[in-house]
This record gives C-alpha cells, structure tokens and sequence, in this order.
C-alpha cells in the first residue's frame, strides 16, 4: 500500500504538475505557430521573465497575499500576467514586426527569437542576479499531508498549496480558452487566420489584432507557467533551459496547431519524465523480498540528472513514427 | 456616376506589370463579366481592384472614391467584398463559423443578413454545425459566396465562381449570382463559361494580354461574330 502511495506522490502528482506546467507553454507554442508560422524558441525566456516580474511584484509588496490568504506571488501572478503580455507584445512590435513585413522567410523569425532568448536571459541576470530565489518572501509554503484511511497505508499523500492551485489554474485556463476559441468573435477569428490566413484577410479581419490577442494569450500563460513553476520548484535564472525543449516536444507530440493537442502533449511529456526518473526499486521492494530478489536500492530508466534526455527521446520517436502528431497537426 | 470604375490601371507584382491599361466600369445593381483567354489578366484584374497586387498606374473609384491601393481592410469596410477562387472557405470552421467570419468588422447584429444568406443557400443551412472542409466543392463554393454576402456589400468581386464545378452546380451558382443582383449588389465576376455569363451581364468586358480588347454589353458581346470566333469558340 506504501509504495502504491509513493508511487502516486511520485508519478502521478509530479507528473501532472510538470504536465500541466508544459501544457501552458505548449499552448503558446502552438498558437503563435498557427498564427505567425514560426518556432518561438524564446517562449521558455518569456516564461521565466513572467515568474521575476512576479518575484519582483512579490518583493515589492511582500504581505499582499496574507491579505487573503493565499501565496503572495500567486495574489501577484494576475498584474504579472499583464506585464508579460505588455513585454510579449513589445517584443512582437519591435523584433518580430518589421521582419514580418519584409515577407522574410521562417526562419529568419526562428532566429530573431533565439537572439531574442539571449537577451532576456541577460535582462534577467542583470536585474535579479544569476542566484536562485525563493517567491515565498513573507509566508511559507503549506504542505499538506493527508492521510489515506487504509490501514496498511502509513505514508501521507503529500501535494503543496502551490500544486493545487496550479491545477486549478490550468483547468480553468484551458477551458476559458476553449471557450474564447469556440465563441468569441475574436477567438474564430484566431481559428480563421490559423486556417487561411491570406482568406482572413481578404474577409476583413484585422490581421493586426489577431496577432496582439496571440501574444496576449501566450505572454499571460507563459507568466502563470513560469510562476506556479518556480512556486512549486525554485525560482532561476535558467529555469527555461529545461523548459524549452519540453514545451517544443509537447507541441509537437500533441500536434503544432492543435490548442487541445498542445495540452495532451504536456502531460504526455510530463508524465513520461515523471515515470522514467521514479525509483522502481521502491515499489517492486515487497515483490523482491518474498522472491528473494537482490535489488539495488536506486531502479530509475534514467537517473534524475538526465531527465532532460526523455522529452528529447520523446521528440525523436514522434518524429520518426507519427511526425504529424497525436492530433493531426502541421509538421514544422 | 458609375459604382466601380478601373481607369487605365497597369498593375502587377511589384514593378513588373501585367495589367497594362485596363478600363471598366459598372454601375449600382449591375452585373459585369469579364472573360478572355488564359493569361489575358482576368483573375489579376480583380485582385488588383481588391487592393492584393500594387497599382503603379491609374485609378480605381468606388461610388466615387478613389480606392486605388487601399487595403483589404479598408475595402471591405467600403462596402467590397471578393471571393478567392481556389481556397475560399475556412476549412477547418463550420458553415457559420465561416459566415460569421465575413461579418467580422459589422458592429451591428447579422442576424438578418444570415437568414438573408441561408434564404440565398438553403444548403447551407442544413449543413451550418459541419466543418466547411466536409462539404462539396458546390457547397463550399456557396459558403464563400455567403461568407462575402455577409458584409452586405455594395459590390461583390467573384473569381471563376464555377470553376471546377459539376454543371448542375454551375447552373445554380449562376441563379444564385442573378438572385443576389437583384437585391442590388453589383458583381463583378470573371468567368471561363464565357458564354453563360455573358448571357447574365449587363456589360462584358474582354481582355487580351492584359488589355482590354472589346467593352460593350453582355448581348452585343454574344452576338459580335469577332467576340465569338475569336473568345467563345466559335
């Protein structure tokens, strides 16, 4: 029973909270694919500019959250979204912008925004150092422990606070956006100009709109990432180095273009990690001992520090067996 | 005043022309037709009216407005509205969806231009929760027309609205194009079924390399024995 509890704190809730994490990212990596037809590769950047603005409105105003009693940087996170959106939007009009109106290649927006990544990297290192922080300033993080009522199972259940508000979150994020998708005029419009976009044109959308509530979204998703991340984890500078290629492997696993898929992909990538780091060892213990196995005390496919391998491995095989994705998607 | 009127435009894309001196005009509630052989300008000449190619030459007047190189945009706000030939429908929208979208910059309520639109389609109706891509070629056809309708346009620009079509469809595309007419929406269309729409126009303008070689109406058109051996195929 034990281990089926360790097993469940260590795959399931991990897993979904490093799903749920990638499923945010992937969502924007997807729509500004749909809309603007290039790879953003800065969007881990934009995800861990989000989570310092948070830290720097948290820090500014350190007991908001005891106010109502939740994490500071959480009460924060909404003012947070809107500054990251304001950046996103920024960046757009002042690096991606004049390139797409020199009708350039993808490419070349492809690496406008890696030399976009290298210079928010360096923002962030020069305003809040290279060190890691912590986003509880002035309260602490709970934890809770709940206790399963089976006998034989004396280890807690254990989730943070943090963990069940990213939940809560993602769930409500996903569906507001479902909803935006499929009722708002501007929402099929999104849709419109991800299917035909010379045809969006020609029928009078404007292009221009669509392409700032695109940043809008993906800024305000990428803040929330980034901070319910580093609320659950620690806050660094190069939080988006294991980000990037996880968020680009959910996009593509789920389908580019595919918001639904986007979301699909992140728990596969984040549930795939989650199982291949988890300690076999723990479980397959009881088994062991009544066959009287020698089992060494570590099982893991892949040891924690290669974790980055699997959204790797993941993006090959997909790439290699089904390139279009769960969902049908474009392949990049 | 007429309500479209193309004055010696030479356009093409970027400096290169391929409209070289091109005049047409078309009064409110007519229908005007242009035909010509392949390559003769036809397709570009609409585009370039709708503002997708550049015009170094001439002007263009909407009611009397000079819209020569406005955008899309501002066209359709003008009351212009253009069906593409080749991918006019959202494929992945459904039938309203798709509708809807063409009525994206009306502040008012399209309640009524839809019923209008699906009083016009009445395919379209039964079909208006699937995905556009589902549908025939007929049918997506009658989208794109309906998406375009949706503005309430003053003057609707067709591109070989038939083409490709089975000639069941074709027959009812052209009622369709007559019926919208006579609400009084202009329509400029081109059209390789020359001597059909001919018979539906009240002017016919033909083009050759880019040129207009004969301007006149519909049924002299028809009945010029140099229109017909040269353009109609005898």
């Amino acid at each position: 029973m034990n281990e089926l509890i360790f097993l469940i704190n260590k795959v399931v809730i991990s897993g979904a909270v490093i799903g749920a994490i990638y499923a945010m990212g992937a969502i924007g990596v997807t729509l500004i694919f749909s809309i603007l037809r290039f790879a953003h590769f800065a969007h881990a950047d934009l995800m861990t500019t989000g989570a310092f603005i948070t830290f720097f409105l948290t820090a500014m105003f350190p007991q908001a959250g005891s106010i109502v009693g939740l994490p500071t940087a959480f009460v924060m996170l909404p003012i947070a979204m809107v500054i990251t959106s304001l950046v996103a939007v920024g960046i757009d009009k002042a690096f991606y912008k004049p390139l797409r109106e020199h009708n350039v290649k993808p490419i070349v927006l492809v690496m406008a925004s890696l030399g976009v990544t290298f210079m928010l990297q360096g923002l962030v290192r020069l305003f809040f150092g290279t060190g890691s922080r912590n986003l509880f300033i002035d309260d602490r993080k709970e934890i809770f422990r709940l206790e399963l009522p089976w006998e034989l199972a004396s280890r807690k259940l254990v989730i943070t606070e943090p963990q069940l508000l990213l939940f809560v979150f993602t769930l409500i994020a996903v569906i507001s956006l479902h909803y935006f998708l499929t009722r708002s005029r501007l929402g099929k419009a999104m849709r419109a100009m991800s299917d035909n976009a010379d045809l969006a044109r020609v029928s009078g959308i404007n292009v221009n709109v669509v392409v700032i509530v695109t940043w809008v979204i993906a800024g305000s998703l990428c803040a929330a990432a980034g901070t319910l991340l580093s609320l659950d984890v620690a806050l660094k500078p190069d939080l988006s180095f294991n980000l990037l290629l996880p968020i680009f492997a959910a996009a593509i696993v789920g389908g580019v273009g595919h918001v639904y898929g986007a979301v699909l992909g992140g728990f596969v990538v984040g549930f795939a990690e989650s199982l291949a780091v988890f300690n076999w060892a723990v479980v397959l213990r009881p088994l062991a001992r009544a066959m009287e196995w020698d089992l060494p005390r570590s099982l893991a496919l892949v040891p924690t520090e290669y974790k980055i391998t699997v959204p790797f491995f993941i993006l090959i095989a997909i790439l290699v067996l089904r390139p279009t994705g769960i969902l049908k998607g474009k392949v990049i | 005043m007429a309500l479209l009127e193309t004055r010696n435009i030479h356009a093409g894309y970027g400096g290169m022309n391929i409209l070289n001196g091109i005049n047409m005009s078309i009064d409110s509630g007519e229908i005007g037709v242009i035909v010509g052989p392949n390559g003769a300008g036809k397709s570009t000449s609409l585009k370039a009216i709708f503002g997708l190619l550049n015009i170094n030459e001439g002007s263009i007047e909407l009611n009397g407005e000079n819209i020569t190189n406005a955008d899309p945009n501002t066209l359709v706000k003008h009351g212009m509205a253009f069906v593409p030939q080749e991918k006019n429908v959202f494929v992945s929208l459904t039938v309203e969806e798709n509708l809807e979208m063409g009525a994206f910059l009306r502040k008012d309520s399209f309640k009524g231009t839809l019923d209008a639109v699906y009083h016009y389609f009445p395919d379209l109706r039964d079909k208006r929760y699937q995905p556009a891509g589902e549908l025939s070629g007929g049918q997506r056809q009658m989208v794109a027309m309906g998406r375009a309708l949706m503005i309430e346009p003053k003057v609707l620009l067709l591109d070989e609205p038939t083409a490709g079509l089975s000639p069941l469809y074709m027959n009812e595309i052209f009622d369709r194009v007559v019926a919208v007419n006579r609400e009084g929406v202009g329509i400029l269309m081109v059209e390789q079924n020359a001597k059909q729409a001919l018979g539906i126009a009240h002017k016919g303008f033909v083009l050759a390399a880019g040129r207009n070689r004969f301007t006149d109406t519909g049924e002299n058109l028809l009945n010029d024995p140099e229109v017909a051996k040269s353009f109609l195929g005898g």
